[in-house]
């Protein structure tokens, strides 16, 4: 691991400052000189890995800001701050209650420890878990622009079969994130240029030819607020992950569902995929053929048909078409017949 | 008592707690890594990568430039000193800094020392080599690999066991199967890291390094470093964690103990969990074909076992595990071979229960195919096939209560509850699935030497060079002196770990109880003929008893009438303080020259196959139920039930504890545990506990152990059979065997995953 500067800025202001006379306009986040920290259970892995090499590291737990501590429920839907802890939101009732999908989503991220350390806002910004890019040896587009993709031809079980490109197939691992982007969730960022909102599907961008150009923020950009509109029906609301182990693994598949039913008729209904894709991946032709039929064993499989239209699959990953599919199928009927 | 603590029956001792839990839970117990040791300086090991070529330039400046390096210990640093060798104690012939071949991914290329870990680190990273790059061949069916026989090849593996003609008989089976299965690689990854802390004073060399040999490692480590023995101590109090991984001495102690001498100071070297992957050993991928043919009733009367092992390209590193498996059952006839595969690939090592786990694996997936073919209960496809002697030597087994292992676990299990038909049983959207399998594991013990005092205030101190690496090796010795002596545990303490011992044999191989046990009462024995001479001279308190007729409890001599004298008081009519005994053990049949191969660290194991008078086995049966949603075909062990019988239990906690542990393994085994290896480079793909998966709290759910009592004298004379490898043999065909049972799908390759059964 390389020496680095430690800074602990006390409010925002103080915090988007140092990071722009740092930083230039065009340095990616996870490639500028320096670079926010909050939880550390992933930045902190990479940096002694040397994926991450910040010069200068500025600490956010040590804002004062009071909201970016707090999970606020209102009429208008749910507000969480960036802070908050992945075990918290978890744990908080009306999270539990009004969107079960938000709810599992975490719990069954990570592990209770690092639940407790890390926060919502760095959990969604974390980065892929590929093995190719993590360990710096190997030829990786992401880590080292331009290097080649050493994935593409090796072991790839855990990789992406949505939203790849030629340049790079490594999933985004995060579980919260499907749960927000099958939400319509909006990301609040302070940086440099003011303050702006972000729909929460605008914030991942998918590799391209440019996987190391991860999302859409600036590198003096922090993450003040995450935004979960009102939704009553919400609390009909699911996510199924399923994985090699019962705890503490990444997905194979996983599918964030919420449906506004009718009977057994679908009026609308909310569908992400994780495990599959290279960024958080919101099914909408799923959701499209769902809408107006009667919710059952053929059109969930139909909408599990459309969700995977596009995938394209490699060696070892083939697999997640089918179970990709098939966790959404399950999630689908396991959701319609939640007694909410 | 609680499940912890097993209420002991026949030949079992009590479920003491551990002696050294307190120092363990309170971090009172200190690794070879935390001992304290004066002004240190870092090591840290830079890695290559690629995996077969040769190494043209080392690039040094930038890590140079690093604030606080001190040194760079790589190719030239290591001329003066000897190369390692393979075998017993050593783990592999490649001499990483000798020589700028590359034989693997991740082979050494230099060590980094520097006044901080940090800066060590950062130096390390940023050594950089440049290769010859040769095409590498990375395991089965890669271009370039060469397949040899492995009989011959190690001591270990003589021959390919054989027995009657196979042929014939099974050409002539009316029921047969043909069937190949495989195990993948796999990697100890014990939690406590690999690390070598060394240090001089003078011409004497102390090393601190997680060993399961420390006299092994003392000659080897002299030898190499071309001085005597005598100075050398290797020192390993505690391990966190062994499996195997910790037995044969790697290159990088050397290495460490040289950057020491050429910095006069202390060189402390943490190796990194992924670095770990290509300096340490492993359990190499396996192959097997099996053919079974019976007769209608069910008896088989042939059974053919081939296996193929990958190795590394200079050392013929074999398990062989077809002399257990061509053992198993009165099969018949037998015939069996073993390959190796030589690929471009660090050179594999002892894993827990080496030959067993992937050999006995294939067996036992196997005869429960057979069993469905026959169209029998797996259960009952044992009972039948029972043998009274081994098929291949037709000796008779010292001891084997594999159904009365059957027996009990079906019976704790609810067997007669399972319904023969597959996919027939199902709760809500889960497919339920049972089945049941054998372990085995060879009951060895080696020759141990020990010393054990006796105070007049009644405190014992045991001294034996053996290693504590999680099994509670030092609280059944600390155990047997208590009873032996007649004092309390808590008057008994117990060295271990340290070269400076009494020699013990390698920890491994399940030999450390018996071989441990058996000196230790041997010691505790000639305690007591001095004490009972004592008491019962003429003017002694107890004179005219005969020592059969007398005991030691409680501080005292007692006689079978009921008189007594306290030891305090014969000691001091001896007009001793104390009373210490040096003891050698060699184990039955043991050659003269035995007990002096003990000291040069190359003890010989006894038992198992090798004596004259009967073959040695350790049994258990385990059952597991699984369940399988019929969507997603995720695989989840909500149960498993385990019988083993091992002879005398020295405690019943420490021996569940290694049965369960050992069956918690067995699960990883069958659905998580594998390191992936990249097809075109050669190299390990996921070297860190991110994705090495092994079973975590939740994937164990009701996992019950039952020790079946057993009395067996002729294995050694404390009657113990080692068990700590016997747990994790045969869970995971249980597992297949359980899936199978659920779905109807045979999977034969490990680990049983999802992909495999939504196809």
């Amino acid at each position: 691991m390389r020496p680095f500067v430690y800074e602990q800025p006390t409010d925002i202001s103080a915090a988007v400052a140092i990071a722009s006379s740092f930083t230039s306009r065009d340095d990616q986040p996870t490639r500028a000189n320096a670079q926010f920290i909050a939880g550390g259970t992933n930045l902190a892995d990479y940096m002694k890995l040397g994926v991450a090499e910040p010069a200068r590291l500025l600490d956010l737990n040590r804002l004062k800001d009071p909201s970016l501590r707090q999970i606020r429920v209102t009429d208008d839907g749910i507000r969480f701050g960036a802070l908050v802890r992945m075990g918290e939101a978890a744990d908080h009732r009306d999270v539990k209650q009004r969107y079960p999908v938000i709810a599992d989503s975490l719990r069954l991220a990570a592990s209770g420890q690092i639940r407790n350390m890390a926060s919502l806002a760095g959990n969604v910004l974390q980065r892929t878990r590929c093995e190719y890019f993590r360990e710096t040896s190997w030829h990786c587009n992401k880590r080292a622009p331009g290097s080649g993709c050493a994935a593409m031809e090796g072991f790839n079980r855990q990789h992406a079969v949505l939203g790849t490109s030629d340049a790079c197939i490594a999933t985004y691992h995060g579980d919260f994130a499907q749960a927000l982007i099958a939400l319509d969730a909006v990301i609040h960022a302070e940086g440099s240029r003011g303050t702006r909102k972000i729909p929460f599907a605008m914030l991942h961008r998918q590799p391209g030819e440019t996987p190391h150009m991860e999302t859409d923020l600036a590198a003096d950009e922090i993450i003040s607020a995450i935004e979960v509109p009102a939704m009553p029906w919400a609390r009909r609301s699911l996510y199924l992950k399923i994985r090699d182990r019962e705890s503490y693994a990444f997905a194979l598949a996983s599918a964030a569902v919420a449906l506004d039913l009718d009977g057994e008729t679908v009026r609308e209904a909310r569908i992400a995929l994780g495990g599959v894709a290279t960024v958080p991946w919101r099914a909408r032709a799923a959701e499209q053929s769902l809408q107006g039929k009667r919710l059952d064993d053929a059109s969930a499989g139909a909408a599990a048909d459309a969700a995977f239209a596009q995938a394209q699959p490699r060696k070892h990953n083939a697999f997640k078409i089918e179970l990709g599919k098939r966790t959404l199928v399950r999630a689908l009927l396991e959701t319609r017949n939640m007694k909410v | 008592m609680d499940a912890a603590a097993p209420r002991p029956k026949e030949n079992q001792g009590e479920p003491l707690p551990r002696i050294d839990a307190r120092l363990k839970v309170t971090g009172q117990a200190h690794y070879p890594a935390d001992l304290p040791t004066a002004n240190i300086a870092y090591g840290a090991l830079a890695t290559g990568t690629i995996a077969r070529g040769k190494v043209t330039k080392l690039h040094l400046d930038d890590a140079r430039e690093v604030p606080g390096l001190l040194d760079i210990v790589t190719y030239g640093a290591m001329d003066k000193v000897d190369k390692p060798k393979f075998g017993n104690v050593g783990a592999t012939s490649i001499a990483p800094l000798h020589d700028r071949t590359i034989f693997h991914d991740g082979q050494i290329i230099a060590l980094a020392v520097a006044e901080t870990f940090e800066a060590a680190e950062e130096a390390a990273q940023l050594i950089r080599a440049d290769y010859e790059e040769e095409t590498p061949s990375a395991s089965f069916d890669s271009p370039g690999t060469k397949t040899i026989p492995a009989a011959g090849k190690s001591p270990l593996f003589k021959e390919d066991v054989k027995a009657g003609d196979f042929d014939a008989a099974y050409a002539s089976a009316a029921v047969k199967i043909d069937a190949r299965y495989s195990t993948p690689t796999q990697h100890h990854n014990p939690i406590e890291l690999f690390s070598t802390t060394a240090y001089w004073q003078g011409d004497q060399l102390i090393v601190h390094e997680p060993s399961q040999n420390v006299t092994g490692w003392k000659v080897e480590l002299a030898r190499q470093l071309r001085i005597d023995p005598a100075n050398v101590r290797i020192v390993s109090p505690f391990i966190g964690g062994a499996f195997g991984s910790k037995g044969p001495m790697t290159p990088r102690t050397a290495i460490v103990a040289v950057a020491a001498r050429r910095l006069g100071r202390p060189v402390r070297c943490v190796t990194s969990r992924m670095q770990a992957f290509g300096t340490q050993t492993y359990r190499a991928e396996t192959r097997h074909r099996i053919r079974i043919g019976a007769g209608k009733d069910g008896r088989i009367t042939a059974f053919a076992h081939e296996g193929w092992e990958v190795t590394s390209r200079p050392d013929a590193y074999v398990v062989g595990g077809t002399s257990a498996t061509g053992r198993m059952y009165d099969y018949g006839s037998v015939l069996t071979h073993v390959s190796l595969v030589q690929a471009d690939r660090n050179t594999p090592g002892y894993m827990r229960s080496p030959p067993e786990t992937p050999y006995v694996y294939a067996l036992e997936n196997a005869m429960d195919e057979m069993a469905v073919a026959l169209g029998m209960d797996p259960v009952e496809f044992r009972r039948i096939n029972e043998p009274k002697k081994e098929p291949i030597g037709k000796k008779p087994f010292s001891s084997r209560s594999l159904i009365q292992c059957y027996d009990q676990a079906a019976e704790a299990f609810g067997w007669a509850k399972r319904e023969a038909k597959v996919g027939a049983m199902r709760d809500g959207d889960w497919l339920v699935g049972m089945g049941c399998a054998t372990a085995i594991y060879p009951t060895a013990v080696a020759p141990c030497a020990a010393r054990v005092r006796l105070t007049a205030d009644g405190d014992v101190r045991v001294q034996c060079g053996s290693h504590e690496i999680g099994t509670g090796v030092r609280t059944v010795a600390g155990q047997m002196a208590s009873e032996r002596l007649g004092v309390g545990i808590d008057r008994v303490s117990v060295e271990m770990g340290d070269s400076a011992l009494p020699p013990a044999p390698v920890s491994g191989g399940s030999i450390s109880t018996a071989s441990v046990c058996s000196v230790v009462l041997k010691a505790c024995d000639a305690i007591r003929t001095k004490l009972y001479a004592a008491a019962t001279a003429e003017s002694g308190p107890l004179a005219g008893s005969h020592n059969e007729e007398l005991d030691l409890a409680d501080g005292k001599i007692v006689a079978k009438g009921g008189a007594s004298a306290r030891v305090e008081d014969i000691l001091k009519t001896m007009q001793v303080g104390a009373i210490e005994e040096y003891a050698e053990f060699a184990p039955k049949g043991a050659p003269p020259e035995a007990l002096k191969k003990l000291y040069s660290g190359m003890p010989e194991f006894h038992g198992g196959e090798q004596d004259e008078d009967a073959v040695k086995y350790a049994f258990g049966a385990e059952f597991v139920e699984v369940r399988i949603n019929r969507y997603t075909k995720e695989i989840r062990v909500p149960r498993l039930v385990g019988a083993f019988a091992a002879g005398r239990i020295m405690n019943t906690r420490t021996a569940r504890s290694q049965l369960m542990g050992g069956m918690i393994w067995g699960i990883g085994q069958a659905l998580h545990e594998a390191t992936e290896v990249d097809r075109h480079y050669a190299r390990y793909v996921n070297r860190d506990l991110q994705d090495y998966l092994v079973p975590v709290n939740a994937d164990v759910k009701d996992l019950q152990v039952i020790l079946v009592p057993e009395v067996d004298h002729a294995v050694n004379p404390a009657g113990v059979k080692g068990l700590g490898e016997l747990g994790n043999v045969g869970t995971a065909a249980a597992v297949a065997s359980a899936v199978y049972h659920a779905t109807g799908k045979r999977i034969r390759d490990l680990p049983i995953r999802i992909e495999q059964l939504l196809v």
